[in-house]
């Protein structure tokens, strides 16, 4: 009967890891992939280990599977937040479907602060980010 | 039956470490290469806690808890640069 459990569990945290990698490989833009892969990839792995506590069904492990999970649910959206605030601040080019970008004009280009009014023209970030080409991340560097 | 079911899950898992490597590859900005490689590690961890359960060797979780560990560090490390470098 546990067995059925495990299984199951296992099976969908493995679908949700794919849509992850599936959403990381064919969104248009870094912010989407972002949005696939941090949700879906932390309830995947979390369903697995909740597998893991089912399958073992002793107190350590138990303990240490939910250990993991508290972990990943703490960090997840924490390293997402900053590695898609240094995108920004980077330049990532958007979707050209992109209605619109509201926080284009609220960053202090000075400070990398946010406000929330507009900011003065010389402090914007630039209006026009440079659209790098494929594979020329080394040479923007300086 | 359940060699079977084995075999999906560990399919399913393949394939999403090979999409995360795909853009890891391809990716056409560091910040691109960085999301792919913290998919990358998730994977990962989904592959150690599967074959912990598989081959029945609970001491593989330590190493899932130490891999969550060192992969939020290596994206906050690698987010703060990024920043810094603007």
């Amino acid at each position: 009967m546990i067995t059925w459990l495990v299984f199951a569990l296992m099976l969908m945290g493995a679908f949700f890891v794919m849509t992850a990698a599936i959403g990381i490989l064919r969104m248009p833009d870094l912010f989407l992939r972002m949005s696939a892969s941090a949700k879906a990839g932390s309830m995947g792995v979390g369903l697995i280990l909740l597998g893991v506590a089912a399958f073992f069904n002793e107190f350590a492990i138990t303990t240490r599977a939910l250990a993991v999970i508290f972990f990943i649910i703490l960090t997840a959206p924490v390293a997402s937040h900053m590695i898609a605030r240094a995108a920004y601040f980077d330049g990532a080019p958007l979707w050209n479907s992109t209605l619109f970008d509201e926080l284009k004009t609220r960053y202090h280009l000075s400070t990398h602060e946010l406000d929330s009014l507009e900011v003065a023209a010389a402090d914007q970030l630039p209006a026009e980010a440079e659209v790098a080409q494929e594979g020329d991340d080394f040479q923007q560097e300086g | 039956m359940s060699d079977l079911l084995w075999l999906i899950i560990l399919s399913m898992l393949s394939l999403a470490l090979i999409a995360a490597f795909i853009r890891l590859i391809r990716g056409p900005r560091i910040p691109d290469r960085v999301v792919a490689l913290d998919l990358l590690s998730v994977v990962v961890m989904a592959f150690i806690c599967v074959y912990a359960v598989r081959f029945n060797q609970p001491n593989f979780l330590d190493v899932a808890i130490i891999m969550a560990l060192i992969t939020f560090l290596g994206t906050v490390a690698f987010a703060y640069y990024l920043e810094r470098r603007i």
